[in-house]
């Protein structure tokens, strides 16, 4: 067990390490979560600084949610270079592989993510920091979750273009139906229907309810119950379907296990379609923003 | 592990789809043993290397390494081999030295990364990314790799393959320093003069099967103390009569020469002088060479190895 950890924790140095000196790593981890920070930013200016706390957290949700494209992406390319091979005959097992780059891709989102708080408070003068605690544990846990999912997506695809597809898609559902840009309010009745399934929409929300209401770890039980259930069920099938060779293809039975990482947010979309208890908060939180429209309407 | 052997390789086969990549290989290799695996591209080699480095399962057959079984063993498996892959690499952006600290962190007893950098020539580049290293500088690392746990097992799959015949000598200083450490090595190569001059002992190997076995010795002595005589003259031959001189078992024609194989060598030069003064013809150049592993390989298979 003591050398899985030593194991593990050398790969996350190296990693880390490794990250640090890639370009592309740069630009994505840090260049464009901190352009969608000044979008909205500049937004925040228009609504009033009572808006930056919502706005904040979905800055927070799309930098979070960024992880699984870089690690999918990193993950095939070892493959399909033999880097991956290389391991195999070393006593590394997959476990150690799969958990230095969700441990790595934490330690190295968390900087951007404190950056984006605090530029929130200095540039655009957020008033107050929301739950502290609970936003914490809604990063830690995401950021660990969403890089779950790009193990997943590493795992079922067979080739980096596949890969790209399959990311390219999710990112655009995770980025326009979630509430993550379009508040989800806003979104048509219909595709709310459907975004209450996705994990993303719980990300997005659960920072808005820490942000704007305060909410605590308790309030946000069932959201960080799904997150950490579709973690640990990516991770386990992840590590299940890893390939070391670049001519080992997917299994059909592969697409079926990587499925099964979306359980939680069924079930957890059934309880919210019947309940209605994101809808509400979502509402709620929006009214954070609206709250500059009204005064635009006096002005007039 | 009865017999003792460090690598024991029974009836190995393995196919991919309709492709039988091994029918029935069986070999040993004893501690200490620097054994090769020669044999052209495709016949067989690597597949079974990866299958002793537990990277592939084979279909049927068994093989054990130090008794244990590859694919069930786990760490202690692989804490005695060390491994240079074909078709391998590190990340672009990872440094020398850091590959050779990383990998050895793996391993509870390691050697140091200092003394690697220095065995290997690699000292200059202790920083240098990987990406920035020559060919013979990346199969540098990658035996430094190997050897970072300081193994009972070497595997070293086509070590040399695509260097320049500088940086091959260069690599084959390296194997026969390690020969002297008394480290079990198992090599595939499809160079000739890399068996000849690195093996204790050769399995030729062709088309998934072992066709002859032996010390690099015994194998030239086996092949029925055949001599090849290489001929040129000012023309061309072109009846088919060099076959049917003295002493000769085998013509074949090649470029501007001619290999004549002979098991009664004098004789046969006899016959030729005579041949040649008949036919008004002149001999250019004339070659006596006792028979290599590529004669060998020829003789047994009708092909040369780097078809």
């Amino acid at each position: 067990m003591s050398r899985i950890l030593t194991n593990t924790w050398a790969l996350t140095m190296i990693r880390m390490r490794l990250a640090m000196r890639n370009r592309a790593f740069l630009f994505f981890s840090l260049i464009t979560p901190l352009a969608f920070l000044f979008g909205y930013g500049a937004l925040s200016r228009r609504f009033g600084p009572g808006a930056m706390p919502y706005l904040l957290a979905m800055v927070l949700a799309l930098t979070i949610m960024g992880s699984f494209w870089g690690l999918s992406v990193q993950l095939v390319t070892f493959r399909e270079q033999g880097i991956l091979r290389r391991f195999r005959v070393t006593p590394v097992g997959a476990s150690a592989l799969l958990a230095s780059s969700l441990i790595s891709n934490y330690f190295l989102t968390l900087p951007t993510l404190v950056i984006e708080f605090y530029l929130s408070r200095s540039l655009f003068h957020m008033a107050g920091l929301g739950n502290l605690l609970s936003v914490f544990t809604l990063v830690t846990i995401g950021t660990v979750t969403f890089a779950s999912l790009g193990l997943i997506v590493a795992s079922v695809t067979n080739t980096m273009q596949e890969t790209q597809i399959i990311n390219q898609i999710i990112w655009f559902v995770f980025l326009f139906i979630s509430g993550a840009t379009i508040p989800f309010p806003k979104l048509p009745v219909m595709v709310q229907r459907f975004a209450v399934f996705l994990p993303a929409t719980y990300l997005v929300s659960g920072l808005q309810r820490a942000m704007v209401d305060h909410a605590n770890l308790t309030e946000l039980g069932a959201y960080l119950a799904s997150l950490i259930g579709c973690a640990v069920i990516a991770f386990v099938v992840a590590a299940q379907l890893f390939r070391w060779e670049p001519e080992t293809k997917a299994p059909r039975r592969a697409k079926l296990w990587a499925a099964a990482a979306v359980i939680p947010f069924l079930l957890l979309g059934v309880w919210e379609s019947w309940n209605g208890d994101l809808r509400t908060h979502a509402s709620k939180d929006y009214q954070s923003i609206q709250e500059p429209f009204s005064l635009e309407r006096i002005d007039h | 592990m009865l017999s003792g052997a460090t690598i024991e390789v029974t009836n190995l086969t393995k196919r991919y789809g309709d492709v039988e990549a091994l029918r029935g290989v069986s070999f040993s290799v004893n501690e200490g043993e620097v054994f090769g695996l020669l044999g052209p591209n495709g016949a067989g080699k690597t597949s079974t290397v990866e299958i002793l480095e537990g990277l592939r399962a084979q279909d049927g057959g068994s093989v054990t390494v130090c008794g244990l079984d590859p694919q069930t063993s786990g760490a202690e498996f692989k804490y005695i081999i060390g491994a240079a892959l074909q078709a391998t690499a590190l990340p672009d952006k990872m440094r020398v030295a850091e590959a050779l600290d990383l990998f050895g962190s793996f391993y509870p007893k390691h050697r140091g990364t200092p003394e690697l950098l220095k065995r290997f020539g690699l000292e200059e580049k202790r920083s240098a990314f990987y990406s920035q290293l020559s060919g013979g500088q990346k199969q540098r690392l990658a035996l430094a790799m190997a050897l970072v746990n300081d193994p009972r097992v070497v595997f070293l799959d086509e070590p040399t393959a695509g260097l320049d015949p500088q940086v091959r000598r260069e690599i084959y200083d390296i194997i026969v320093e390690l020969k002297k450490e008394k480290k079990t090595i198992l090599l595939t190569t499809h160079y000739i003069e890399e068996a000849e001059k690195l093996c204790d002992r050769v399995a030729i190997v062709d088309h998934g099967k072992v066709i002859a076995l032996g010390t690099p010795r015994e194998l030239k002595q086996r092949s029925g103390t055949v001599t090849r005589i290489t001929v040129r003259m000012a023309k061309p031959e072109t009846n088919g009569a060099l076959s049917t001189l003295e002493g000769v078992t085998e013509c074949r024609a090649e470029a501007d020469d001619y290999l004549l194989y002979s098991t009664r060598v004098p004789r046969t030069i006899v016959a030729l002088v005579k041949h040649l003064e008949e036919q008004n013809n002149e001999l250019v150049s004339l070659d006596i060479s006792a028979p290599s592993l590529e004669d060998i390989f020829l003789e047994l298979t009708g092909r040369r190895l780097r078809d």
